[in-house]
């Protein structure tokens, strides 16, 4: 897992309530203030929500209910290859469930979860624009298109050897 | 101080009411009847969001909720019209068709506010061409003193209303969206602010028994 990326997280949320002091302390800056701090870190880790309901003195409860309502706000960290599993109509057509079903199965996460070393999230997306290439999924902005089960594999061992290719790449260069 | 007084006419029967009341609440306080779930006295502006108490007005074409109307002088309400009856028994069935109908192992069975709204409105508690749409889990055990029922839940918000009233702020509130939308206590039990093993107002009001005690 990526110390620095923890490190600056935990940095981000000891400095929160310094930073909240830019706003008011008024229910209508929840939805500016939770922006904010996912545009920082990325996603909503619990205790970000517990800091900004003390701030503006409302439960974190209500907190929690406004941020589920909306679709922009995530509440686990992106993964470092963020899988995206289209399910527009002509994806969920093509089987675009069973992609997700599958990529879900190999990394033994659920939809909207991130693996614990925070190396893979899944995220099912509505439309990303290629339906002729159905079914689609992403992993980050590489869109991998006419999608099968049997495919899913080869997306995780490409990026294994990416890594490995990049780990050698390193070793020649330190030599 | 004398507060102003307006005549209304409901049903083809006069009544004097006070000029500030909401007409559902001027209606139940004379006695007459309108199918209601949400509703909470001195909660301003009502959540209005059961859509149950229909009524209609004289001069306005669509029916209206009782509960988002002030009362006014002349006005001539009907509350037995077949609209509004039409809205309140899809209403009625809509909501039915997300709760868990199991009113033989409910606690709420014989003062539950489904069965009287289904037998005011005559309509079946297993409305039959509407498909049952079920959440998962069907309890949630999270909080330490409640536990939450969301297949019994009608989303009404009283819960939220009167943990807001009695604690300052609500400690459970309305989570998810659409089809998902469940109560939550995220972070609730937590705070020292409350103290939900012995105030047991969201239990009280539940019309339901979605919210019991541990």
């Amino acid at each position: 897992m990526n110390k620095d990326l923890l490190n600056q997280e935990a940095f981000f949320l000891d400095e929160l309530p310094q930073r909240l002091e830019n706003y008011q302390s008024a229910r209508s800056q929840l939805i500016p203030i939770l922006q904010m701090v996912q545009k920082a870190i990325a996603y909503l880790p619990a205790k970000a929500l517990g800091i900004v309901a003390d701030y503006l003195e409302v439960s974190a409860a209500e907190v929690y209910g406004v941020a589920t309502f909306y679709n922009q706000f995530r509440f686990n960290p992106p993964g470092k290859y963020p899988f995206k599993i289209c399910l527009g109509t002509a994806c969920h057509v093509k089987g675009g469930e069973i992609i997700l079903e599958n990529v879900e199965r190999k990394l033994n996460i659920k939809d909207g979860e991130t693996t614990v070393d925070r190396e893979f999230s899944i995220e099912r997306v509505a439309c990303v624009g290629c339906c002729a290439l159905a079914p689609v999924a992403m992993i980050g902005e590489t869109i991998h298109g006419n999608m099968a089960p049997s495919k899913v594999e080869g997306l995780f061992t490409r990026i294994q050897i990416e890594k490995e290719m990049a780990e050698r790449e390193k070793q020649k260069n330190e030599s | 101080m004398n507060a102003m007084k307006v005549t209304i006419t409901v049903d083809e029967k006069p009544f004097e009411v006070d000029a500030h009341l909401n007409l559902l609440q001027a209606c139940l306080d004379n006695g007459i009847y309108i199918p209601n779930l949400c509703y909470l006295e001195h909660r301003s502006p009502p959540q209005a969001s059961c859509r149950l108490c229909f009524v209609e007005v004289g001069g306005v074409d669509q029916p209206v909720a009782a509960c988002t109307v002030n009362v006014a002088d002349q006005m001539v309400v009907r509350t037995d019209t077949p609209a509004v009856r039409r809205l309140q028994k899809s209403g009625l069935r809509l909501l039915l068709s997300v709760h868990h109908v199991d009113c033989k192992n409910c606690p709420a069975n014989k003062k539950c506010a489904l069965q009287d709204l289904a037998r005011f409105l005559k309509v079946g508690l297993k409305p039959k061409h509407l498909e049952q749409h079920l959440k998962e889990p069907e309890i949630v055990d999270t909080h330490p003193f409640l536990t939450y029922y969301p297949n019994r839940c009608v989303l009404c918000g009283k819960c939220l209303q009167v943990c807001r009233s009695a604690n300052g702020r609500a400690m459970l509130a309305f989570a998810q969206r659409g089809f998902d939308t469940v109560i939550s206590f995220y972070g609730g039990a937590g705070s020292a602010a409350t103290a939900c093993d012995t105030c047991a107002a969201c239990i009280d009001i539940c019309p339901v028994a979605a919210l019991l005690p541990k």
